[in-house]
């Protein structure tokens, strides 16, 4: 019995490295300083109320945040470990295996479950605020999307202790990714996890989609829309269109792994490059997901900052929307040396180097916008300054990769690793910081320090020229994507050891950021307008923190930057008390979280093959869908006295 | 307070319709999800690695039968939202249990279709074609089966409830679903069974 037990918890845990055992280690030493926190405050009852059940789109949005920077420093790690195994040749810091189990994780955190979840938190914390909504349009099916995505992120992370981690590349290209060449339970975690979470990402890709749609306050058109209201839906709509590919991707991967069929084998007819085109169809235009949102916010914090409206915000708009169209129909580039036909390859090409002409024309926009204007240098306007010559180098280079024929000779080279992290961390992750500096004081009620940030900023950009600009040159002379390590003859160790020094720099960096949100939550300015930056849209009009109903009265608009135009022609933002009404909101609901913790039970047991916990698992779901479709009396109303209270609480009552 | 309540109601109205748009942008995503698995299976569907071919597999009286039910299931459903327009109740759950019945008739030939073919050593593992083929198939089964486990809750509500602009919308929900699948059921026909014998 004992044995049996031993031999089980030996295949069923990860052991033999010690990085890993002190992961363990520190993994139970959080969760008990944790549980011990709750329990000593007495803080359960608080955790359950206001936030694993709200629907409020305010507090989904701060988890999303949270969530997505703890993902930021795991996946930071990742790269700091791979940085310091590449750093000089020949060294024996990682094992081969181990070292691609890192280059997974890490790029599979990145994308999924950093920069998506921290997407979805600005849209959270900015969109309704932005067209004058109460909520979303379905507030519990956003608790559900976080939900999702949360203990999709979890599943996928347990891998790292328990089952071990997948290692066969972000994309889990088959064959390598099927039973016969993978046959831990690495794959089956990476599956699940990102199954769970892009459940959760195409339902708030609907949520989204409907809100701008349909919640818009009276008076404002599409075309008086904000522009990162205007990128929320560029982005949603091409959720829409992309994910439903993933989810029947990795199924199908799945099913060649659980059921032994053969979509993507070697035998019996498989297509390993089915699986390659579909993924990409989905991975291709998962990029410009990213990316447009993080375009929004730079058009919001350029036009705020330079005292302007937005420079052809017309053509900013076409703009957003061909990329969204265009950005689905480039995925071959990725895999131009699969010897499709010359056609082919020329056809994505074409649409490929297509896809720099509207983001020139954005690009640009925001330097028209910025001339004449009255700058004031913030640190979001940093971020954004910073962008854009990254994000020239990383378009440019773009278009050389777009070449097919000279693509035959970058193809999985340096070169392409510096390129999409240029535009990855050079247009997204600088975009959503610029975003959380910005829309920081609505979430908090309180300004981020900016001496601290200078700081995080500095070593960041510098951190990035020198991390990524020695990874071109590597690219040509030779060095390819995913080696653990290489000889002193290749001549590649001193642009490493540079390119290492760069990615310290970077997590440095980030160790201030985190700093510079601790110190502020004590020492930060507080913001007591509701309307720091002197902006141009709604979400200013209102008290930061904003209240749990956004607006006492729904505003009416009469045309874009109507905050703006208020302000202009003198109006204040009070609000008589007599246009007071009860207002309908949503209640919190505890079938959100409860149903993604069946999602996971069911999701740890498709990993493991383990039938009696699928079944434990979906029929879990199933009886909270029941639940929830014969519940009752699911929201309720804010009384007028209560809305008084709070509104002259901020002085905002006449 | 009367204010309040007039108010209320509005606001239902209002957020029975956006979930209904909802609804039309989630079977958006499942032909997409449908599309792309019938991408995989005429890429497969010729891949027979030596293993049985559609012609030695599909037999004309099932699949017809299949058609046949869920057609007729679909013009059913269609008389459960006429009876839900006119507020009979009665009829209305009676034409639901109607297409609920068809439904698990169509359910129960197509899981006898796939025990018999398995019986056959026609596999999941046999074939790249038939990996594609129990897939596609088996995922339009699991809609079918998925759906009449929520059909059958919304007659529960029904009975409880009535005709209330809740119920309406939920009725008005699962009739798109079902003629959505009776859409995809004639691709399926078409593209796997007819295609597959010619």
């Amino acid at each position: 019995m004992l044995d049996n037990l031993k031999d089980f918890a030996s295949h069923f845990f990860v052991t033999g490295d010690p990085l890993i055992y002190g992961a363990d280690v520190a993994i139970g030493l959080t969760m008990a300083a944790i549980i011990f926190v709750l329990f000593y405050f007495k803080k359960w009852g608080w955790l359950w109320r206001e936030w694993l059940t709200t629907v409020d789109h305010k507090k989904i949005g701060i988890m999303y945040i949270i969530a997505s920077l703890l993902m930021l420093f795991r996946g930071g790690v990742d790269a700091l470990l791979m940085r310091a195994q590449l750093a000089l040749p020949n060294i024996h810091f990682l094992q081969s295996e181990h070292y691609n189990e890192i280059f997974t994780t890490h790029g599979t955190i990145m994308i999924l479950f950093m920069a998506m979840p921290l997407m979805f938190g600005l849209f959270n914390i900015a969109v309704p605020l932005q067209i004058g909504a109460r909520d979303v349009a379905y507030p519990f099916l956003n608790a559900l999307s976080f939900w999702m995505f949360f203990f999709g992120a979890m599943l996928f992370n347990l891998s790292f202790v328990i089952g071990g981690s997948p290692a066969a590349g972000w994309l889990a290209y088959p064959p390598l990714s099927e039973l016969t060449t993978s046959p831990g339970v690495g794959e089956n975690f990476y599956i699940w996890g990102i199954q769970l979470s892009g459940v959760g990402s195409l339902a708030s890709g609907i949520n989204f989609t409907v809100t701008i749609l349909k919640m818009r306050t009276k008076g404002m058109k599409l075309m008086d829309m904000p522009l990162f209201s205007w990128s929320v839906l560029a982005s949603c709509l091409t959720i829409l269109l992309a994910f439903p590919v993933l989810t029947v991707t990795l199924a199908l991967l799945f099913i060649d792994r659980f059921a032994g069929a053969h979509f993507f084998t070697m035998l019996h007819g498989g297509n390993p490059m089915m699986y390659v085109n579909l993924i990409w169809m989905w991975g291709h235009p998962e990029v410009y997901i990213v990316v447009l949102p993080a375009f929004g916010i730079y058009s919001e914090v350029v036009s705020t900052f330079s005292k302007k409206k937005i420079f052809g915000y017309k053509s900013m708009v076409f703009s957003l929307m061909i990329i969204s169209v265009l950005g689905y129909f480039t995925w071959v580039h990725h895999f131009f040396t699969m010897g499709a036909s010359a056609n082919v390859n020329a056809f994505f090409a074409i649409t490929t180097m297509a896809i720099a002409i509207p983001t020139g024309v954005k690009i640009f926009n925001w330097l028209f916008t910025m001339f004449r204007g009255r700058i004031r240098i913030t640190q979001p306007m940093l971020w954004t300054l910073a962008f854009i010559p990254t994000f020239l180098v990383g378009g440019a280079t773009g278009v050389m990769l777009a070449v097919a024929p000279a693509d035959y000779q970058y193809h999985n080279s340096y070169f392409l690793i510096a390129h999409f992290h240029q535009t990855l961390i050079g247009g997204v992750v600088f975009g959503y910081l610029a975003g959380l500096y910005y829309w920081w004081p609505k979430m908090f009620g309180f300004k981020l320090n900016v001496k601290l940030g200078l700081w995080a900023f500095w070593l960041w950009n510098i951190g990035f020229y020198v991390c990524f600009m020695p990874q071109y040159a590597l690219g040509f002379m030779g060095m390819t994507r995913r080696v653990y390590t290489y000889g002193w003859d290749m001549g590649w160790a001193p642009l490493n050891l540079i390119s290492s020094i760069g990615a310290v720099f970077m997590g440095i960096g980030f160790i201030f950021q985190v700093w510079q949100i601790l110190y502020s939550i004590k020492y930060g300015e507080r913001d007591t307008t509701g309307d720091p930056w002197d902006g141009h849209t709604l979400e200013w009009s209102i008290p930061s923190p904003a209240p749990e109903y956004n607006f006492a009265v729904l505003p009416e608009v009469k045309g874009r930057d109507d905050f703006w135009r208020r302000k202009e022609e003198g109006l204040d933002n009070k609000i008589k008390e007599k246009d007071l009404k009860p207002i309908h909101m949503p209640k919190n609901s505890g079938i959100p979280f409860i149903m993604s913790a069946f999602w996971f039970v069911a999701g740890f047991g498709f990993t493991f093959g383990w039938t009696w916990m699928i079944v434990i698992g979906l029929a879990g779901v199933a009886g909270c869908m029941l639940a929830r479709s014969f519940s009752k009396n699911n929201d309720y109303y804010i009384p007028v006295e209560q809305i008084r209270k709070t509104e002259s609480k901020y002085g905002r009552l006449v | 307070m009367s204010q309040a309540i007039s108010h209320s109601n509005d606001n239902h109205e209002h957020h029975e319709d956006l979930s209904i748009l909802g609804f039309w942008i989630f079977l958006v995503t499942d032909v997409l999800l449908f599309g792309t698995l019938f991408a995989t299976f005429m890429v497969l569907r010729t891949h027979f690695d030596g293993g049985p071919t559609g012609k030695e597999l599909f037999e004309a009286p099932g699949y017809i039968t299949e058609t046949f039910l869920l057609l007729t299931s679909s013009f059913t459903s269609g008389l459960a939202t006429l009876a839900l327009h006119k507020g009979k109740v009665n009829q209305l759950i009676g034409w639901l249990i109607i297409t609920a019945l068809l439904g698990m008739g169509f359910v129960g030939l197509e899981i006898n279709e796939f025990s018999n073919m398995i019986a056959e050593g026609a596999t999941i593992s046999r074939s790249a074609f038939l990996s594609a083929f129990f897939t596609l198939v088996g995922t339009h089964g699991l809609h079918v089966s998925v759906g009449l486990v929520w059909m059958i809750s919304i007659m529960i509500q029904l009975k409880t409830d009535g005709i209330t602009s809740v119920m309406k919308r939920k009725v008005t929900m699962i009739s798109l679903y079902w003629h959505f699948l009776d859409v995809v059921w004639i691709f399926l026909l078409t593209i796997v069974y007819l295609m597959g014998v010619m």
